[in-house]
């Protein structure tokens, strides 16, 4: 089991976390076209490489972070960023 | 010869049974003696028993082969515990045992005759056999499942305590051969935290049946291992490795439970499984009396049992020398030694059904003999490296596998690494122990900066140590895989050479696919002894190199662990009610509702439908998600999430809201009230506790964190009570004097905070999902059971009774109001639901406004309906289908249905498609039974009280 580093509570195993996954910015939704609304809901880079993903630390300190993790390798890298909702590719 | 040749040595100077200690045990009907220490293998053979088995598919007797874990012939049935490893477990006073696979008997097994019909059964026939003709499949059933191997399960056997552990070591070393205790004691005595692991019942590896100097080594081994203050851990085996070296274990050997998994993190990992003896692929090689070296070795010095009278010993390497000279040593016959390293073979081995009688040679020589020796080679059991990461690449001057991916934090020493003098092993095992210590610090280090907040991480991080270790040597070894004859290659599947070469010319010759077709290596044994001969027969087949096939992929588990072990005992926190012991003490049906044990009912839920609808009821409603909310933005909070508008909520009211996932998917329901000027206590439903909670933390973290909103989960703060009925007022006016519970005062969605029968800071609001007058209190939860107790008391008079979940359920279907989930699925976009009404869509925004408004205008969205049937006297069952017309389209399902106690017949709620959904469309219901029911659409979600007079009054 994956080993998350939470920048609160410390490496944790990753079933106490929520996967959150790679979001997407998020459009106007007054103004998307359904195209645009269904590639923030759907779409994702899964790069073969580094990625840019977010966590929520559900059974520690109950803030979501992202993280750079390879997904080749599960190396992370860099420090821990608080509440960002951009991912996708690093 | 017969098998009475087999028996009980003199006493051995390395034996570990207990000549003082007779054991009693029963098998296959007959009462045996045993000593303790004996696994029911050398008990069974010191016994004269040399036929334990019947094989899978031809139903050949077999014999031990391997005496021990991995014999695939051993398979027995000990009470009512099947498929134990008979070379393996010990034997206790009054066991029972009794051969698997055997009908109608060990001895005269009638399906034997499949030796005859052998060709339905070749390679691939489980794709041959299943495919055509299809309507003959009930028949091959029949046939197949009387061969089907395995013991009997005992479904009344009782239940046995299973037990699970997590730890945190910083080495965990797999093996406790000479390498694995030197690694790990050389760990420990360098400061790390180790957990030494070893498969056998006792340390020693292969030393324990080597010489006395051996044994030696291993002793003193253990006790450096026992003072350096390593946890070991005997009759346990490492099950896999996942992840940052997360590893399973399985101990078998925990005096209370049956199994226990430990789920151990470690900081390094140290693999030292040694090494699994081959066997060779000839004619006859499963008679019973063609064995190891290994096997006898164990045989006779750790258990004192003869294995034959009269021997011939095949060998290509030391172990099979010495084998011979254990046996000359006892005086066992050994009849002829033949040696592959000056060329020499084994052709075949004939015999009876109970035993080898003669042995043919590459000379074309035939020698009598009871027991024939192969030592042949080895297979590197790499299987948790191959799960860390590692594809083993083959020798040819060793024949045999080795690793070949360096992997930081799991090291591996002994024979899979490599082959040495026990000196040698042990010094490599020691630099693997200093070295994975060292590398454990690092870690440590690194997790200790990674959690600094709570213990600050002293010093630089520590040097990450580089290998320093001196490689083990390679020790030339003839390839020896199949003789100049066609044999057994997969005991425990019955699958020959031939079969192997057949399935290679019918196509299947890529290693993988040959494994699937043939089902070699996919037995019990699991390629622990057949894969290296399987991937030398496809090579030789596909006249390539080993090394050129390659091997297949060893995947967790490395043992079997049994359901019961990874059940295991439960973490996870149970959640009743403070009222809990009150529903124990009054007769509740309890239901399990995912994390709650709630009332389901007190005996008759109609009972508790007509006493609320007629009087006054009560009911246990804690697991309702409640949210409190605070701050000058949460306003803008609600408005995000739910659909409708919340910017004016006075204070004192509440108000009904819908939320939606960003694909428009309805996510959950509830009510809000605003308490106070920047308070509010939102509710959700119990469900979606704590993933409304998430939901609520991340438009707070991610999309708005300008937005001044503290959310604090109150579910388990509160018990909450529902009163309910025509009576609710009066009853819930006896307990509360500081708030005016009058209509005009008090009236329909609106919120007090008061005192409940002394209580202060209660919450009450006036909500009804029953559809009656009702009172919802929030009482702060040390005190829920005294107002409970409080309503029962003071109620008596108005005849207050308490109603459970299901008729809660009732009432509400009776109503109409549809449950997130269940009237609704993971597809049911909000405009299904029939409140266009509360969905917003000139707020600037909210969760799910884009695809609402797109759904809003199509015409493709399902309708939740309320449902009628003709005949008011059935019930269709939930997710009944609803057809269209005489057709078998389907339009639609039934999502909830009960009888109503109340209207006296069948209410039901329904998804049905656009063409279906207008008010008095006729159904068509398809019953679970086939049978076809009318059914209509009707015009109020509400089947009871449509204008909602009762609930407001
Ligand atoms: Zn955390």
């Amino acid at each position: 089991m994956l080993l998350v580093p939470c920048p609160n509570c410390g490496p944790r195993n990753s079933s106490d976390l929520h996967y959150v996954g790679e979001a997407q910015a998020r459009p106007n939704p007054s103004e998307a076209t359904p195209t645009e609304w269904r590639e923030y809901l759907y779409m994702e880079d899964n790069p073969a490489g580094w990625l840019r993903e977010n966590w929520y630390c559900r059974s520690g300190c109950r803030q979501f972070f992202t993280l750079e993790r390879h997904t080749g390798s599960n190396e992370f890298r860099n420090p821990p960023m608080p509440g960002n909702k951009v991912g996708g590719k690093a | 010869m017969s098998a009475s040749e087999l028996g009980r040595l003199a006493a051995q100077s390395g034996e570990v049974i207990d000549r003082t200690s007779p054991i009693r045990f029963n098998w296959n009907g007959n009462s045996l003696t045993g000593f303790k220490g004996d696994t029911i293998a050398s008990a069974l053979m010191a016994n004269g028993e040399r036929i334990v088995s019947r094989s899978m598919k031809y139903h050949r007797p077999r014999g031990y082969m391997t005496a021990d874990f991995w014999d695939p012939n051993g398979f027995v049935q000990v009470g009512d515990d099947p498929n134990v490893r008979s070379g393996h477990r010990l034997i206790e006073d009054g066991m029972t045992i009794e051969p698997q696979n055997v009908w109608p008997s060990l001895d005269r097994d009638i399906k034997a005759a499949n030796g005859l019909v052998g060709r339905f059964l070749s390679a691939g026939f489980y794709y041959k056999t299943f495919i055509k003709p299809q309507k003959l499949w009930p028949a091959y059933e029949r046939v197949l499942s009387t061969f089907a191997p395995g013991g009997k399960v005992d479904l009344d056997t009782p239940h046995r305590y299973h037990d699970k552990r997590y730890t945190h070591p910083d080495v965990v070393v797999a093996g406790g051969g000479p390498a694995g205790m030197a690694a790990a004691a050389a760990a420990a005595e360098v400061g790390a935290n180790v957990l030494l692991v070893e498969h056998e019942h006792q340390l020693g590896g292969h030393l324990l049946w080597g010489s006395d100097a051996d044994r030696a080594v291993a002793a003193e081994l253990a006790n450096r291992v026992s003072a350096a203050g390593v946890e070991v851990l005997t009759n346990t085996t490492l099950t896999g490795r996942y992840e940052d070296n997360w590893v399973g274990i399985v101990q078998r050997s925990h005096p209370l439970a049956v199994e226990r998994l430990i789920k151990a993190r470690a900081k390094i990992l140290v693999v030292a499984p040694g090494l699994i003896e081959r066997p060779y692929v000839f004619a006859g090689n499963d008679k019973p009396g063609v064995m190891l070296s290994g096997a006898v070795r164990r045989l006779v010095n750790m258990y004192g049992v003869k294995p034959g009278a009269r021997a011939v010993v095949f060998t290509a390497n030391a172990e099979g020398d010495a084998a011979a000279a254990d046996l000359d040593r006892v005086g066992i016959d050994v009849a002829r030694v033949v040696d592959a390293r000056n060329g020499e073979n084994v052709v075949s081995a004939s015999g009876s059904s109970k035993s080898v009688k003669s042995v043919k040679l590459g000379d074309g020589s035939e020698v009598e003999a009871d027991l024939l020796v192969t030592a042949t080679g080895w297979t590197a059991p790499t299987s948790l490296l191959n799960m860390a990461g590692d594809r083993p690449v083959y020798d040819e001057g060793s024949a045999r596998f080795y690793p070949s991916v360096t992997v930081d934090n799991v090291l591996s020493t002994g024979g899979i690494s490599g082959d040495g003098s026990v000196d040698e092993l042990v010094a490599h095992g020691e630099a693997t122990g200093q070295l994975a210590a060292g590398r454990a610090s690092v870690v440590k280090h690194r997790v200790q900066a990674l959690t600094a907040r709570s213990v600050p991480v002293a010093g630089p991080e520590p040097e990450w140590t580089a290998d320093f270790r001196p490689e083990l040597g390679r020790d030339d070894h003839p390839e020896l895989f199949r003789s100049t004859t066609h044999g057994i290659v997969d005991f425990s599947e019955d699958v020959g050479s031939k079969d192997l070469v057949a399935a290679a010319k019918e196509g299947y010759d890529s290693v993988e696919l040959l494994k699937r077709y043939t089902t070699a290596t996919m037995g019990p044994a699991q390629g622990k002894l057949e894969t290296v001969n399987t991937v030398a027969v496809l090579a030789e087949a596909r006249g390539e190199t080993i090394e050129q096939v390659g091997t297949t992929v060893w995947r967790p588990p490395y043992v079997p662990i049994t359901l019961g072990g990874l059940a295991g005992r439960n973490f996870e926190p149970v959640r009743v009610s403070s009222i809990q012991p009150w529903h124990e003490a009054n007769g509740v049906t309890p239901i399990i509702a995912g994390a709650w044990i709630r009332p389901e009912h007190y005996g008759n839920p109609a009972d508790e439908v007509n006493n609320t609808r007629t009087n006054v009821g009560i009911t246990d409603v804690t697991p309702l998600g409640k949210l409190d909310l605070q701050g000058p933005d949460v306003p803008k909070l609600l408005s995000q999430l739910y659909t409708n508008k919340w910017m004016k909520l006075p204070i004192g009211s509440v108000r009904y809201g819908l939320m939606c996932a960003e694909d428009g998917v309805v996510l959950d329901d509830g009510v809000t009230g605003r308490l106070g000027e920047e308070h509010y206590l939102m509710t959700t439903t119990s469900s979606g506790a704590a993933s409304i909670w998430e939901w609520a933390e991340n438009w707070l973290q991610t999309e708005h964190p300008e937005w001044q909103v503290h959310v604090t989960p109150v579910t388990t703060g509160y018990t909450s009570i529902n009163v309910a009925g025509p009576k609710s007022r009066e009853l819930v006016g006896r307990l509360v004097d500081d708030v005016d519970l009058s209509a005009e005062a008090f009236d329909y969605m609106r919120v007090r905070t008061g005192t409940v029968a002394g209580v202060e800071n209660c919450i009450m609001w006036r909500i009804g999902f029953t559809g009656e007058l009702s009172f919802e209190l929030h009482v702060p939860s040390g005190y829920g059971l005294h107002v409970w107790e409080t309503l029962m008391a003071e109620g008596a008079d108005l005849g207050v009774k308490p109603f459970g979940l299901e008729a809660q359920r009732i009432m509400r279907l009776e109503k109409g109001h549809f449950i997130v989930g269940q009237d609704t699925d993971g597809l049911t976009q909000a405009p299904a639901v029939g409140m266009n009404a509360l969905i917003k869509l000139d707020k600037e925004d909210f969760a799910g406004k884009a695809e609402l408004a797109w759904a809003m205008e199509s015409d493709q969205v399902p309708h939740v309906v309320a449902i009628q049937t003709v005949d008011p006297t059935i019930v269709p069952g939930e997710a009944c289908q609803i057809l269209k017309g005489t057709t078998n389209e389907i339009v639609g399902r039934i999502t909830s249905s009960r009888m109503s106690p109340t209207l006296n017949r069948s209410v039901c709620l329904g998804q049905v498609d656009t063409a279906h959904a207008e008010a008095g469309t006729e159904l068509t219901v398809l019953l679970r039974n086939g049978q076809r029911i009318k059914a209509n659409v009707m015009s109020h979600h509400a089947h009871f009280d449509p204008e909602g007079e009762r609930l407001r009054g």
